[in-house]
């Protein structure tokens, strides 16, 4: 079976600094992958080469048979497979829930009004928030935001999702709120992949765990390698990171 | 000798309508050409940056003055003659475009890089991305300082007497010249600039106060 996501050595340097080291995993459909580490590991930096927010300097990268790394890429066509959440909700402030749902919908998809405000009804539904559809961002709370921007991405009914550290603004009531969000999304069988510093949530949720340290894939295993690290890094990861 | 009667008033408030006019007319053009000037200001390209920053640093480091005198006697000379009011509107746009592009792109790139970004992710394309993300966005920050330079736009066209167009400054010099009381006529003309002009400033003060609360009302 063809992966829905693939990395294959992939390197990418900000200048003087290689941020990734010759990174290679793979996602198969309907699979929830979190990738682990210390700030600086390149794992944000990995996530982001995925949709093409970042480009490499070599590799390959694919997402369900298109090649990301392709110059000639179809930018807005990857885009419309790949979901993307981040740490900052990145809401559009003046524009309402509902507004900031069907904003892609409408103008992407050419979807009529009427049937857009039903997706956005449908999506918040998702994600538990069906009474805030008329609410502007900055009457929710970060966690409501942050749902909200999950509704965002899922009403373009993307392939796949990417979650870049998605909870590391919210305390840790609000986090539980957007995490359960997130396992219902990867039990309806959404192929994920998310940057996190919940251990709990990859280990509970994951189907695989990848840790990545100083750019390189590190330890890659199941949830319960997280119980048994073999590697010395990934065992000081934890120590200090729990 | 007469003194200063209705009727040199009546033509002071014609003269102050002239005054509006070109403000409207230099402040539209020059809305649509800043527009561009901001665009290019912003544009991925980097020779379309570079060459519309020289436009800007010319233009804003030349007196208005001198592009009046070289729109209106300067293209003269080549054979393009411009009505006084064409050739102060031009001017006056060319003006406006180099000022109010760079206030526009400093609004625009003020608004979070992770704005754009969440857009395109979302399949959106530039353009979308800037219309509908970005620019409702930088419209609140842009306000209060294009309403500044609008009464700045306003102030200026008095400039354009030295073309011989007929507005306030000019409409004030003829009078002056037949009754030879300065101090009245020009006292009454800038009455009429301040008419013009307070009304604005407070209303760019006042948005500034909205702005800077930057709360929107509960809906």
């Amino acid at each position: 079976m063809s992966a829905a996501v693939s990395l294959r050595d992939v390197h990418k340097r900000f200048g003087e600094v290689e941020v990734l080291k010759g990174v290679s995993f793979d996602v198969a459909p309907g699979e929830v992958v979190a990738v682990i580490g210390r700030s600086g590991s390149g794992k944000s930096t990995a996530l982001r080469c995925v949709n093409r927010l970042e480009t490499i300097q070599s590799g390959e990268i694919e997402v369900h048979g298109r090649r990301v790394d392709d110059p000639q890429l179809d930018l807005r066509a990857l885009r419309r497979d790949v979901g993307m959440v981040f740490q900052s909700y990145n809401l559009f402030p003046h524009l309402t829930v509902a507004e900031n749902i069907t904003l892609a919908p409408r103008r992407v998809r050419k979807t009529p009004q009427a049937e857009a405000r039903h997706i956005a009804v449908e999506a918040l539904a998702r994600v538990g928030l069906s009474d805030k559809i008329d609410a502007y961002p900055e009457q929710l709370s970060g966690g409501q935001q942050q749902r909200v921007a999950i509704a965002r991405s899922l009403a373009m009914e993307p392939k796949v999702m990417l979650f870049d550290e998605v909870t590391s603004a919210l305390d840790p009531h609000l986090t539980g709120e957007v995490l359960k969000v997130m396992e219902a999304l990867a039990k309806g069988g959404m192929t994920m992949l998310v940057v996190t510093h919940e251990m709990a949530f990859a280990r509970r949720v994951a189907d695989r765990v990848i840790f990545m340290h100083t750019g390189k894939v590190w330890e890659t295993g199941a949830g319960e390698m997280l119980a048994n690290p073999q590697t010395p890094e990934l065992r000081e990861f934890l120590a200090n990171g729990l | 000798m007469g003194g200063f009667t209705l009727v040199h008033f009546v033509y002071l408030l014609q003269a102050t309508l002239w005054t509006v006019v070109l403000t409207v007319l230099a402040f539209g053009l020059g809305s649509l050409a800043g527009f561009v000037v901001m665009l290019a200001r912003t544009a991925r390209t980097r020779w379309i940056r570079a060459v519309s920053m020289i436009y800007v640093d010319i233009i804003q480091g030349t007196p208005l003055l001198i592009v009046l005198f070289l729109i209106y006697f300067g293209l003269a000379v080549v054979g393009i003659e411009l009505p006084a009011l064409l050739a102060a509107a031009i001017s006056l746009m060319i003006y406006c475009s180099a000022f109010l592009g760079e206030i526009w792109r400093g609004c625009v790139q003020s608004v979070p890089r992770t704005q754009s970004e969440a857009a395109e992710c979302l399949g959106l394309t530039r353009w979308q991305t800037l219309v509908d993300v970005i620019l409702p966005q930088a419209m609140r920050i842009a306000t209060p300082p294009t309403v500044g330079f609008l009464v700045q736009v306003l102030k200026n066209t008095s400039l354009a007497s030295v073309a011989g167009f007929v507005e306030l400054t000019r409409a004030s010099q003829v009078i002056n010249n037949s009754l030879f009381q300065p101090f009245l006529v020009f006292g009454i003309a800038g009455a009429l600039y301040f008419a013009l002009c307070y009304p604005l400033s407070r209303l760019s003060r006042a948005l500034e106060r909205k702005l800077n609360v930057g709360r929107r009302q509960p809906a």
